[in-house]
């Protein structure tokens, strides 16, 4: 039995390790320094990976999930916390270190709390389970009568021994056991509180390390000059155009990869923008200005059929009255605030890269695949960087620090510019929806059918640019992210079949960007119903109410509860008596309702949107926001708040503002003059209504309230006007065309 | 060069070897402070904000050989004692920060609205704040920390 708690280097070894650790370096925050490693096991299956108690009872936990700015590192602390009764002060957490953190999958698609928040309780309760053995036998009493508080357990009889004394710097050596159970939530003290994160007054201080803010002894800055259109080939290069620019060191030439290294940071700026360069003539992109057409024409390489019932065509054919609609939603970038930064360091032939990417385990895999290393020779540290809500530039910069580096010889760190981070963030597919309806003689829905026209692959590795560029080794993938879920429907019609029609190819490098195909589906998806609503003369929210599954009670409640807290007493849309005749002011508000059961799986949200359409201007304003959400058991209500917050008001600019411009070579839209977001006086008001369900699984919460706004506020100008938006963004122009088309 | 710049109430003096340097980048590579971030380079999203002589400005455009003797003021030079000033501990006490990477320059921006005018309404911190971009949506924490320093 005491063998189990016993160090020794080789059980360690043996239990699977993948190499290096020191261990002073067990209790460190965030991120390590990156020195004199030493082994740590970090097998998925392994207490050891996560968790660590030392001689002082300080708790770390090791995670490969990654805070990007969303809270999620004193959620995850909070659940190891109620789990094993520990203070919160005495938790501290390393992320997305390869060499110390287990490979959880990238931080994406609202899963760190669901799926790796899962595994980490349950460590948790394998470790408490395990220690709770070990003091049952120090103090002679039975396990079920022991208690825990502040790390110390306690027997009936008083006496009392601390976790400190009982594993204290040693290693657990055990499994994960799935039996293990986890605290009952009835006794959480912890989980389910608005415990303030610790970042954020380091934050507001100017005391928090972003991966902006790291420097190595001896660090050289880099920066890159990308082609000016996307396939040209880099033809000539004038050093001599910058060789005077002071702190000069040496260009970097690959391929058409081209990097500078220098000695300042605004050396590095200066000769990225000053640097005589000529490149080939390219014109790979569509005319922006048919971009639909293009992607029609585009060739499909498959069909996934996301959800198919009775026989769709049959009853579209038998349909007495049919409609149909075509959606569309423009690309988007990511627009973190802070380009992309890395810095990448080889001693000895291997390589450490600090990195903000949200993936450091398949970063690694990446880099070393690009610079044919064996992977034990790739070490990523995740520091953390600007937001970004995806797959933005963090990993590109990366492998552009690591081949800088590697010719330089020195510590190099790329800091991208603003032009670098909008022109080569890899960006959300454009997307085309096909939706059609059918009813019956009496008006009934007889059928649902839509086609997704979106490109083809998953959540895989997004090529790095550097790799293109320079003809290194690369994936070779298209990967715009999980786009087909909520492709599906959460309403029930007799006839259904959705499918995706996947593309060969789309025309700029994509990845997927907050909702990734759950936003674009869910626009065509939610406006569709409205539509359907309208053309019956039904009210939108009883509509929903009357087609989602009978048995669904999470979905009705929370229709229910959206119903109340917006006050909706609408009836059909854009049926409400107007003043006739002359409009007294070109002011026309709305309001519109939509709805998701995030991948007809998990968390649930509604929403209603008002809206202000100025229809001599064209312009629409959301005035009010109210959301329902349930994500079932809350683990931090302050974060699932900040979370929908976000949500919603990213996803306001998104659909308002935002579209990716570009020309036949490349983007053009490089600036936030081009690619204005949302500032402070468009903000709308928020309501939001947090349905906390503690002895439900815990869902996500990142990005299920975002996929509901788009359409949300088409059906409010809708209700408004009369005017369907079906193009994202609903810009001047747009809405002004639809006003004018009724 | 040698130039003596005046910063949080210290006069420093830094070697600028490049007098096109913009003052950010010998605040945060010459002087170490980290409040002031790297944002655009352009003077559109705020992210470098500081105040030059009490004025908000954007410190990744102004080249730092213009400044003269005028004083500069950073999110760091907000502390008291070491400590979060009001308007700072507003921001914490709302949580009003998710990555946090534009919120120096917000604090910044704010600060200036409260010293000119310490009980703005929320039109005009709206109008006030138009120059300074959140991705993450912060936005309505954000004026809530604002106004909550503005009624403390």
């Amino acid at each position: 039995m005491n063998s189990r708690f016993d160090l020794s280097r080789r059980d360690v070894l043996k239990a699977g390790s993948a190499m290096v650790v020191a261990f002073s370096l067990v209790g460190a925050s965030r991120s390590s320094a990156g020195e004199d490693p030493v082994a740590k096991p970090v097998d998925l299956d392994q207490v050891d990976s996560f968790l660590s108690i030392d001689d002082k009872g300080a708790v770390t936990l090791f995670t490969g999930k990654v805070d990007l700015g969303t809270g999620i590192r004193i959620g995850l602390q909070q659940i190891v916390a109620e789990e094993l009764d520990v203070p919160l002060a005495v938790m501290s957490t390393v992320e997305g270190d390869t060499a110390l953190t287990p490979d959880q999958g990238p931080t994406y698609g609202s899963q760190s709390i669901q799926i790796a928040g899962a595994t980490i309780r349950q460590a948790a309760a394998t470790a408490r389970s395990a220690l709770l053995d070990q003091a049952a036998q120090r103090l002679a009493a039975a396990k079920t009568d022991l208690t825990v508080a502040d790390g110390l357990v306690s027997a009936p009889d008083g006496r009392r021994v601390s976790y400190a004394e009982l594993i204290g710097g040693k290693s657990f050596s055990l499994k994960l056991d799935p039996l293990a159970a986890p605290k009952n939530p009835s006794l959480y003290k912890v989980v389910g509180k608005p415990i303030p994160r610790r970042d954020i007054p380091e934050k507001l201080t100017g005391r928090f390390t972003y991966v902006h803010d790291f420097r190595r002894p001896g660090m050289l800055h880099g920066s890159v000059i990308r082609p000016p259109a996307l396939g040209a080939d880099l033809e000539t290069v004038d050093e001599n155009s910058v060789k005077n620019i002071p702190g000069y060191l040496r260009i970097v030439r690959d391929g058409n990869f081209l990097g500078v290294v220098t000695e300042t940071e605004w050396a590095a700026v200066r000769v990225a923008r000053e640097l005589k360069t000529t490149w080939s003539k390219s014109a790979t992109l569509p005319e922006q200005d048919r971009l639909w057409d293009h992607v029609r024409a585009t060739r499909v390489i498959k069909d996934d059929v996301t959800s198919n019932v009775g026989d769709s065509e049959g009853a579209l054919a038998k349909a007495k009255t049919r409609i149909s609609a075509t959606y569309d939603f423009a690309m988007h970038t990511h627009g973190s605030i802070g380009p992309s930064c890395a810095i990448s360091e080889f001693k000895d032939g291997k390589l450490t890269c600090w990195t903000a990417s949200q993936a450091t385990h398949n970063l690694r895999k990446q880099l070393a695949l690009m610079l044919s290393l064996p992977l034990e020779s790739v070490r990523c540290i995740y520091v953390e960087g600007a937001g970004c809500y995806g797959r933005n530039g963090h990993e590109d910069a990366a492998a552009d620090s690591a081949l800088l580096a590697q010719v330089a010889g020195r510590p190099v760190r790329v800091q991208w510019s603003r032009a670098d981070e909008h022109g080569w963030d890899p960006k959300g597919a454009p997307t085309l929806i096909d939706l059609k309806a059918g009813f019956d003689e009496r008006g009934n829905i007889t059928v649902w059918q839509s086609d997704f026209f979106i490109p083809q692959g998953a959540a895989g590795n997004v090529d790095l640019i550097a790799a293109t560029l320079s003809g290194k080794p690369r994936d070779n993938l298209i990967s715009p992210g999980g786009i087909t879920g909520d492709s599906a429907i959460p309403y029930q019609f007799p006839n259904v079949k959705t499918v995706c029609r996947r593309l060969e190819t789309t025309p700029l490098r994509p990845s997927w960007i907050r909702t990734p195909g759950r936003m674009q589906n869910t626009f065509g998806n939610e406006c569709f119903v409205d539509e359907l609503a309208a053309a019956l003369k039904e009210d939108p929210l009883e509509f929903r109410l009357k087609h989602i599954d009978a048995t669904d009670r999470r979905g009705r409640e929370l229709l229910e509860r959206l119903r109340d807290i917006a006050a909706w007493k609408q009836g059909p849309a854009h049926s409400k008596p107007r003043a006739s005749g002359i409009l007294t002011s070109s002011i026309l508000k709305g309001r519109g309702i939509s709805y998701v059961k995030y991948e007809l799986v998990r968390t649930y949200v509604g929403i209603v949107a008002d809206v202000e359409v100025d229809i001599g201007l064209g312009d629409v304003r959301v005035t009010k926001v109210f959301v329902v959400h349930d994500c079932g058991q809350i683990i931090n209500p302050n974060g699932v708040r900040a979370q929908i917050e976000g949500s919603v008001i990213q996803t306001v600019s998104r659909v308002l503002k935002e579209e990716v411009m570009f020309d036949r070579g490349m983007v053009t839209s490089l600036d936030w003059a081009t690619y204005p977001i949302l500032r402070f006086p468009e903000l709308p008001e928020l309501v939001i209504d947090l349905i906390d369900r503690p002895t439900e699984k815990p869902w996500g919460a990142g990005e299920p309230s975002a996929a509901v706004v788009p359409s949300a506020i088409s059906n409010a100008i809708y209700d408004a006007s009369g005017a369907r938006l079906r193009s994202v963004p609903f810009k001047r122009a747009k809405v002004k065309a639809a006003l004018q088309s009724i | 060069m040698k130039i003596a710049l005046n910063v949080n109430g210290r006069v420093q003096e830094v070697d600028v070897g490049d007098p096109s340097t913009p003052l950010l980048y010998v605040l945060r590579n010459e002087l170490g402070l980290h409040g002031p971030r790297f944002g655009c380079g352009l003077g559109q999203c705020g992210a470098c904000m500081v105040h030059i002589d009490g004025e908000p400005t954007f410190s990744c455009v102004l080249p730092v050989i213009a400044l003269g003797s005028r004083k500069v003021t950073t999110l760091e030079g907000l502390l008291v004692d070491g400590k979060p000033g009001k308007l700072q501990q507003a921001f914490i006490d709302e949580e009003a920060a998710q990555c946090g990477y534009c919120i120096s320059g917000m604090v910044m921006r704010a600060q200036s609205l409260l010293d000119a005018k310490p009980h703005p309404t929320d039109e005009e911190i709206r109008n006030h704040m138009a120059t300074n971009l959140c991705r993450c949506g912060t936005h309505i924490a954000i004026m809530r920390a604002i106004r909550r320093a503005a009624t403390a």
